[in-house]
């Protein structure tokens, strides 16, 4: 549907280059939240961002966003400064579900992400109805996207938002903990949706979540966040015994249980993730 | 007040409706005020701020009082007053809205404390209670020339900001979140819909007074969002509403000589009750099917 390679610096593979962190920190109400930051994200790859609660994940994707500013270095998405608004990323914040009582439409939810943030009344436009049909279609939402949003199941409303965040026109899409709060069934599904729109449209995928089991599979690479410090690798190199060790500065300890499932273990405590963390 | 009752005749009744000049009035302000009170009511509904427009009306009082006391107009004391607070409000963020936790007790306070002081203004110029009652409650009688004047302006000016507003206010009550993330200055949204809030219930205040001023401002847009979650629709019918209610209760005020705000708020509370029973109704025997959006093809 989408080209992609867009025009922005290619890397020696090809690919090009979607976000950029270069020795980026961020500081909130005075304290460091990471700092030294430095990793590259190429054009169409899955990322999953993970470690602990507070570690600084969302915060993360907000300075990708813009929302959040930097304290050093720099950050670059598709090659440019980052900004609010700008229609190539879409974006799924942490949430948790719409109010059951809320009035509008999942499908009018879709066409906010196209413009929603203009000023003015909205006209009429074919071309931009026939946009959002085609997003909803996309993410398998055409039957319920006249219902008003707060009655769909949360499986439901995290398509309508993947529709939303795509609308736009977007080639990086951010998730912060997507498959929070849905049931089994629904975290294959949603993650297969994902999957399916990283590949088929091309779209670069930065998740974060709590547990990289459900879609470990299909993960290119992992940022791990923790102890204001991030690596960046592939699952297998970074979602180890000793890299983590050194991540947290203290012993951690990394189980493979018998189906294959990840589980990151602390001394006293899980550190991190469980299937319900 | 009137020297004959109505008949069935419409036309006929309209005459007689707008034979005298405060009638004139009462409608041409009370029609604005339904118009404006119906827009932002929807917006009150769908942003959960009822009790918001509760407090302004409430701490619009004294203001009234102030602009009765200093020979100006009410309204213009009103607006000060509602201004102010919206700008208050908006300073101390969102966690008023909800009107609840600890703020609440505050709130309150400030509350009764703007009546005491309407009613010390009041008492200070007059000694009489009429002009308490008026605006406490509503009346079709005292609204003068200049009060429709500054009405006129006042509908006009807000509803132009409205519909500047109005998309991208949406989103920010809807998805706050990603509304920020897509370039929507979120607050500033939040604080411009106050100060457009202030302005509606500064006007609504004249028709309904500072106790009844959900009949127009909440009930509205609380039946328009029972019936369709669609936001141009929603909108539309809350304005409707809104002008019904008034339109009816100014004409039964008018023959049957009994107050105004009586009757805007029954008609109010009337249409909500029939809209949410026949709702639970339809539920009951259509599976929660009826009443649904019907689903067409092509929305919008």
């Amino acid at each position: 549907m989408r080209d992609e390679v867009g025009l922005v610096d290619k890397k020696p593979d090809g690919r090009a280059t979607a976000a950029v962190f270069d020795r980026a920190a961020v500081r909130l109400g005075g304290k460091v939240v990471w700092r030294d930051v430095s990793f590259e994200v190429a054009g169409g790859e899955f990322v999953a961002i993970l470690g602990p609660n507070g570690a600084g994940k969302s915060t993360l994707l907000k300075a990708l966003l813009g929302i959040v500013p930097l304290t050093a270095g720099s950050v670059k998405v598709f090659g440019q400064p980052v900004r609010r608004g700008n229609d190539e990323v879409g974006y799924l914040p942490q949430r948790r579900r719409f109010d059951p009582d809320l009035r509008i439409r999942a499908i009018d939810l879709v066409r906010m992400g196209l413009d929603g943030g203009q000023w003015g009344v909205p006209l009429p436009s074919k071309s931009k109805q026939e946009r959002v049909e085609e997003m909803v279609a996309l993410v398998g939402a055409t039957g319920y996207a006249q219902r008003p949003v707060g009655e769909l199941s949360g499986g439901e409303q995290q398509r309508i938002l993947i529709a939303q965040a795509l609308v736009s026109g977007a080639r990086m899409l951010m998730l912060d903990e997507p498959l929070e709060s849905l049931d089994l069934n629904n975290q294959q599904a949603i993650s297969n949706l994902i999957r399916g729109i990283c590949q088929r449209q091309g779209v670069t995928v930065l998740l974060v979540a709590h547990d990289v089991n459900p879609i470990l599979p299909f993960v290119d690479r992992v940022v791990y966040v923790a102890g204001g410090q991030v690596v960046c690798g592939k699952p297998a190199d970074v979602i180890r015994t000793e890299t983590l060790t050194r991540l947290y500065g203290a012993p951690v300890e990394v189980l493979t249980t018998s189906d294959g499932r990840l589980v990151v273990v602390g001394q006293h405590e899980p550190v991190s993730y469980h299937a319900d963390h | 007040m009137p020297q004959q009752g109505p008949s069935w005749d419409l036309v006929a009744d309209i005459q007689l409706l707008l034979q005298f000049h405060f009638m004139q009035n009462a409608f041409i302000a009370g029609t604005l005020v339904a118009l404006l009170a119906g827009a932002a009511g929807y917006f009150v509904v769908l942003r959960g701020q009822s009790f918001a427009a509760h407090m302004l009306s409430q701490v619009g009082f004294p203001g009234a009082a102030a602009g009765v006391l200093l020979h100006v107009s009410p309204v213009l004391g009103l607006i000060v007053f509602c201004l102010a607070a919206a700008l208050g409000i908006g300073w101390a963020g969102r966690d008023l809205d909800a009107g609840h936790r600890a703020e609440s007790a505050a709130v309150g306070s400030i509350l009764a404390f703007s009546l005491g002081l309407g009613l010390l203004f009041f008492r200070l110029y007059a000694g009489s209670a009429a002009g308490i009652y008026s605006f406490l409650f509503g009346t079709i009688l005292g609204i003068s020339d200049r009060d429709v004047q500054l009405t006129l302006a006042v509908a006009v000016l807000s509803f132009a900001a409205l519909a500047l507003i109005g998309r991208p206010l949406v989103f920010a009550t809807v998805d706050p979140d990603v509304a920020e993330a897509r370039g929507v200055n979120v607050q500033m949204l939040s604080i411009g819909f106050l100060v457009v809030l202030a302005f509606a219930v500064a006007i609504t205040v004249q028709i309904v007074g500072t106790l009844l001023i959900f009949a127009l401002l909440v009930a509205p847009g609380a039946s328009a969002l029972q019936l369709t979650a669609r936001p141009g629709r929603a909108l539309a019918l809350s304005v409707a509403l809104s002008l019904a209610f008034t339109w009816l209760g100014l004409a039964l005020a008018y023959f049957t000589d009994l107050p105004v705000g009586f009757f805007i708020t029954s008609l109010a509370f009337a249409a909500y009750v029939l809209i949410r029973a026949a709702k639970g109704a339809a539920a009951v025997r259509g599976g929660k099917l009826r009443f649904r959006e019907p689903s067409f093809a092509t929305p919008n």
